[in-house]
């Protein structure tokens, strides 16, 4: 089971209360963590992924275990941490600056 | 008795502000999608509980939400639980996938080259006028879009940027669809205005277009100043009896066209300034239209620190200003395209919001002026509804 934490926005978006918890088949990727979030929350395609090339939004980050995914490839494997739940899977609003 | 039903969109949130006939006492309802950036809230004209609304954000991306009470309650399109299931069991989404019609193509970039369509997000929603499930999107990079499916899906009406698309380029405000009038008297007959690239008319329902700027000038901002594509046009109005009769807010001078846009000419008169962004028409009197003169492309707020809406009851040419209720020292806000609205009430109310974050009205066709808010987030977009 993957915990996944969203932020405050695509929370609301998807009236999601807390984390979320997701059953991925499979190898746990962040492809197919997203797959999995979108399937079981379809209003959050298109606001974390393109909706066609599937390409991270520019100003949304991944996070886990301390380490920036944002920029690995959609068939990185999830840190060990994150597969057996004893971390979650952060989806970021990337920092406005300012 | 009659109500009136504002529609606020700022970047903050959207907000409701509702009144009786008398346009004294105002309700306020909100924020609705508290820190999104709401571009713009329009209602159906045949089933006003409906209510669009184009919610859209830097990080997460553009979301089209669907009132069917008023603005009481609020739901992305399709998002049903048995909605969003497809025939393959699959699940959907769609209500905010807007992907360009067919080969993506390019725009004139700032530096020249072509540039491929990146979509950014919707500016403005147009209702049919006949069909409440049937809306017009227009969006940034400039194209239109149509919904039959009350939003649960739409298509790019593409023939849209095949009026000279290719030579389009963005101004330092983008490059967006920010205006579409539906002519009330010919179904198939649709204006939009697009900043950077000028007016357009379709007589197909949108499927085939052509540029209508002849006799627009933009020495300043064009080295062609009569070119047929590029003129940044900020907003066109007109009035429902007299559909081939638009006036025009362009970047700089005020225009009207007595032949859907065969040809303009321009109506600046006395104003102090023909720099503005909104433009707005009477609900009675088809020959009396609203500007807010902003001083310059290069300082958007009032000239002199004081808001002043002209009003004009010759079609142009010949303006007075309306200053009671409006501060008349140190206000430097604007007021953005989508910003001024009229009612349907008898006298017309006129609203209008500023990027300071207060909205005014009018219950007296511009005479006197009162603030229904004070401090919002900037407002980006103002819709009236009349209501029974």
């Amino acid at each position: 089971m993957i915990r996944v934490i969203l932020p405050f926005h695509l929370r609301n978006l998807a009236r999601i209360d807390g984390e979320v918890q997701l059953e991925v088949e499979g190898p746990a990727t962040l492809r197919s963590v997203l797959d999995a979030l979108e399937a079981r929350y379809p209003v959050l395609r298109g606001t974390i992924r393109d909706h066609v090339t599937l390409k991270r939004r520019p100003f949304v980050r991944f996070f886990a275990c301390k380490e920036d995914l944002s920029c690995e490839p959609p068939e990185t494997a999830l840190p060990e941490a994150v597969v057996n739940s004893e971390e979650p899977f952060l989806i970021v609003g990337a920092m406005a600056g300012g | 008795m009659s109500k009136v039903q504002v529609l606020v969109g700022t970047k903050k949130g959207a907000f409701i502000l509702t009144a009786d006939g008398k346009r004294q006492k105002w309700n306020v309802s909100g924020p609705h999608f508290a820190g999104w950036e709401i571009y713009h809230v329009k209602g159906s004209p045949v089933e006003p509980n409906r209510i669009y609304a184009s919610q859209t954000s830097g990080w997460f991306g553009q979301i089209i939400q669907r009132s069917d009470d008023g603005g009481k309650t609020w739901n992305t399109p399709g998002s049903s639980p048995e909605e969003l299931k497809s025939p393959d069991g699959m699940p959907k989404g769609e209500s905010n996938k807007f992907v360009y019609a067919g080969e993506v193509g390019t725009h004139k970039w700032y530096d020249g080259t072509q540039h491929p369509w990146e979509f950014k997000r919707i500016w403005h929603l147009e209702p049919s006028l006949t069909d409440p499930n049937t809306v017009y999107a227009g969006a940034e990079d400039a194209a239109i879009f149509k919904t039959v499916d009350g939003g649960k899906t739409w298509k790019e009406l593409s023939g849209l940027r095949s009026a000279k698309g290719h030579l389009w380029q963005p101004g330092a405000g983008g490059m967006a669809v920010h205006t579409i009038i539906l002519d009330p008297k010919n179904a198939n007959r649709i204006f939009v205005a697009i900043s950077a690239a000028g007016a357009f008319r379709s007589e197909s329902g949108g499927k085939t277009w052509k540029p209508i700027n002849r006799g627009l000038k933009s020495k300043w901002e064009l080295p062609d100043s009569d070119a047929e594509v590029g003129h940044c046009v900020h907003r066109i109005a007109l009035h429902p009896s007299r559909p081939d009769v638009l006036f025009m807010q362009k970047h700089w001078d005020v225009m009207r066209t007595d032949n859907a846009g065969e040809s303009w000419s321009e109506v600046s008169g006395n104003l102090p300034s023909d720099f503005g962004f909104p433009i707005d028409v009477h609900a009675h009197e088809p020959e009396t239209i609203y500007v807010v003169p902003i001083k310059s492309d290069s300082e958007h707020f009032p000239p002199d620190g004081k808001l002043r809406v002209y009003r004009s009851r010759t079609g142009g040419n010949e303006w007075e200003a309306l200053t009671k209720g409006l501060p008349q020292k140190d206000c430097y806000v604007n007021v953005l395209r989508d910003a001024m609205s009229v009612d349907s009430l008898e006298p017309c109310g006129i609203y209008f919001g500023t990027t300071g974050g207060q909205v005014y009205a009018s219950a007296d066709s511009g005479d006197t002026w009162n603030p229904i808010v004070r401090d919002l987030p900037a407002v980006l977009s103002v819709e009236v509804q009349t209501l029974p």
